[in-house]
């Protein structure tokens, strides 16, 4: 079983709500990120999302751009982040997805990514500009490597489409939570609860929740029905400040330990 | 011969498609199926023609350089005058068509981006007449190389966001566009300026500027009474290129000739030749040749013509440079800035910087090619814009 399904069930069993945080990687360098991810899980994160730095991200606000920059300036490439994961694996056994502009994957070629992603312990991938009509080339080499891929789905999806979306999403449904982009706007609390009531009524999978999403009580209002809550900026604004290593590492990880206990009640 | 393409999922060959985040698709199927029920119409068209023709003054003439022609002493030179159009460019075209769109959808804002100044000018232009608010997006870089247009837009009503990311050009205003729609989607419709981008967009900016080759057909066949031997377009995004070629698609005689830009030199950030010298990738929603370094990053790019400054291309001529149906070529920026001097001084015509490319590339094949031979060129605009940076490159010799 995937480390994403098996983890879900885990939360099942023991009536909590998966916190999955998102991170940078190579922001402020990848050193950094390497040590932070397994403290991450330490910290209370059940699922950490590891972006992979685009030159020009769709769905992003200024929190991400700037910290894409910054990652790039660094010298991070895909190459890079595989390598990092692969060091990850032999002292974390947490699962880890990467969200990455589809443009990335498909210039280092699919076929190598989804063998390499295997290779380095990838559980998941989430191509925030990749609708599952687009995605026929990608879904069969994912299913080979044993990659979920995740889908989202939005505000703005009808019925329809939230059935052909979850037919081909794998590990967990990613609800953006907001029309929006990311770290902006805060979700609607009603109409999250409305939408994943219908994403409900199309497929078992877990449903997550995020953009928009920074606070602890947000956090744990949202959690209330979803099967988890997925918190991006607010992790990376942490990342700004030029500090020492460890401080980094502690701040971020404080700012988890909250979001933890928030959800956990 | 009917051009069939798209085909259902928007992609012309292997280009193409829809590669954006699922909140828009809502929005693009909407779009879609609007468009389809507009086009047929009649009251639509109706309308549209009667803009086309009042408002933006079409036809626009096909005029034959004579003293140009003369000078290069080859091919028969005939300009597509679209500089001619009100506002100054052929990007009227396409906005007043989207912006007819946007009310039939009950939107009551437009959003845009540009690189030049056109496209937002055409577009704050459409969306006063049309009494829609209008947010235009635009790299810092590009509104100080092209102030005159930022005034004309503010004048007509419309807000200019300036965009300070990334290289602070056209793709990152085409970025910071599709981020703002991505929130306001429920009343905002985003007038894409060039047949790039997701599906339906290439297809609906194709459309509406197809007037510039049915007209050229009709005045050539009038004029000469035969089809022209080659057909000359700038290409930044291929808006005015897809526009005088897709009519002549089926007119298997006739050559196209797309001019990227050349910018300074061959190197990665030097130009804007996508097709020219970039690989395929995905970007702004469509798959199609970039310009992207080794590890699929976007490469910043260079052109001294803020329109060509970009380095994505449409995925029709992607498809079209794919089957060879047309050729696509580069020039530099000093070859462009000579061509402005030249067609200024030859007819009294002042091109846009991005349509001196393409006279610049007519200068290249006139005089190669015989007497009795025609080219087409679109004049896609006026270089008025660009008369204060011409005057200080005069300046600076």
């Amino acid at each position: 079983m995937n480390r994403i399904e098996k983890k879900f069930q885990e939360l099942k069993a023991n009536g909590k709500k998966a916190l999955i945080v998102f991170v940078t990687a190579g922001d402020p360098d990848m050193d950094t990120t390497e040590k932070l991810i397994p403290r991450l899980f330490d910290a209370g994160a059940d699922i950490v999302e590891v972006g992979i730095p685009f030159s020009d991200p769709m769905a992003d606000g200024p929190v991400i751009q700037q910290s894409f920059m910054r990652a790039l300036g660094q010298g991070t490439t895909l190459g890079g982040i595989l390598a990092m994961t692969k060091r990850v694996r032999e002292v974390s056994d947490g699962p880890i997805v990467y969200m990455s502009a589809f443009n990335l994957e498909f210039h280092y070629g699919i076929e190598k990514f989804a063998r390499d992603a295997q290779y380095s312990g990838v559980d998941g991938v989430i191509f925030p500009d990749l609708i599952p009509e687009e995605a026929g080339d990608v879904l069969p080499l994912m299913e080979k490597a044993g990659i979920a891929p995740i889908f989202l789905v939005a505000p703005t999806s009808g019925q329809a489409r939230i059935k052909t979306i979850t037919q081909k999403c794998r590990g967990f449904v990613y609800y953006v939570s907001v029309a929006g982009i990311t770290g902006k706007q805060k979700p609607l609390e009603e109409e999250v609860r409305g939408q994943v009531a219908m994403i409900r009524k199309a497929t078992k999978l877990p449903v997550a929740a995020g953009f928009g999403i920074s606070t602890p009580e947000q956090a744990a209002a949202i959690g209330k029905f979803t099967d988890g809550v997925i918190v991006g900026s607010a992790v990376v604004r942490l990342l700004e400040a030029v500090r020492p290593q460890h401080e980094v590492i502690d701040g971020v990880c404080g700012f988890v330990r909250k979001m933890r206990d928030a959800l956990d009640g | 011969m009917k051009m069939q393409l798209p085909d259902k999922r928007g992609y012309y060959g292997a280009f193409g498609g829809k590669f954006v985040i699922e909140t828009l698709v809502p929005a693009l199927e909407q779009l879609e199926a609007e468009y389809h029920k507009a086009r047929k119409d009649k009251k639509f068209k109706k309308e549209l023609d009667f803009l086309l023709a009042e408002y933006v003054g079409r036809e626009t003439p096909l005029y034959l350089a004579k003293r140009l022609t003369a000078q290069l002493g080859g091919a028969k030179v005939y300009l597509k005058r679209e500089d001619l159009n009100h506002t100054g460019a052929h990007k009227i075209n396409n906005t007043l068509g989207q912006a007819l769109l946007a009310l039939r959808m009950k939107k009551t804002r437009v959003i845009a981006e540009t690189g030049a100044g056109q496209h937002g000018v055409a577009t704050a232009a459409a969306a006063a007449l049309l009494g829609l608010k209008c947010d235009v997006f635009m790299g810092t870089d590009d509104m100080e190389r092209q102030k005159l247009n930022v005034y004309r837009m503010r004048m007509m009503g419309a807000t200019v966001v300036p965009v300070t990311c990334g290289s602070r050009t056209l793709k990152d205003a085409m970025s910071e566009a599709m981020r703002d729609w991505i929130s306001t989607v429920g009343h905002t419709h985003y007038i894409i300026g060039s047949v790039a981008g997701m599906h339906p967009f290439p297809m609906i900016v194709r459309d509406f500027q197809a007037v510039i080759g049915k007209e050229a057909r009709k005045q050539i066949k009038a004029i000469e009474k035969r089809l022209p031997d080659l057909l000359i377009a700038c290409v930044g995004g291929g808006s005015n290129a897809m526009g005088l070629f897709h009519p002549f698609y089926g007119d298997k005689k006739v050559r196209m000739m797309g001019v990227e830009a050349g910018g300074t030199g061959q190197k990665l950030g030097q130009h804007g030749a996508s097709l020219s010298r970039g690989s395929v990738g995905v970007l702004h929603g469509s798959k199609g040749y970039l310009l992207q370094d080794e590890n699929g990053q976007i490469a910043e790019t260079h052109s001294i013509s803020a329109g060509l400054d970009y380095p994505g291309v449409g995925p029709e001529h992607c498809f079209f440079k794919e089957s060879g149906r047309a050729e696509y070529v580069t020039i530099t920026d000093a070859e462009a800035v000579e061509a402005f001097g030249l067609l200024s001084r030859a007819e009294g015509i002042m091109p846009a910087l991005e349509s001196a490319h393409a006279v610049a590339q007519v200068c290249k094949v006139a005089p190669k090619m015989k007497k009795n031979q025609i080219i087409i060129v679109c004049l896609s605009g006026r270089g008025d814009k660009d008369v204060d940076r011409m005057a200080k490159l005069a300046e600076n010799k």
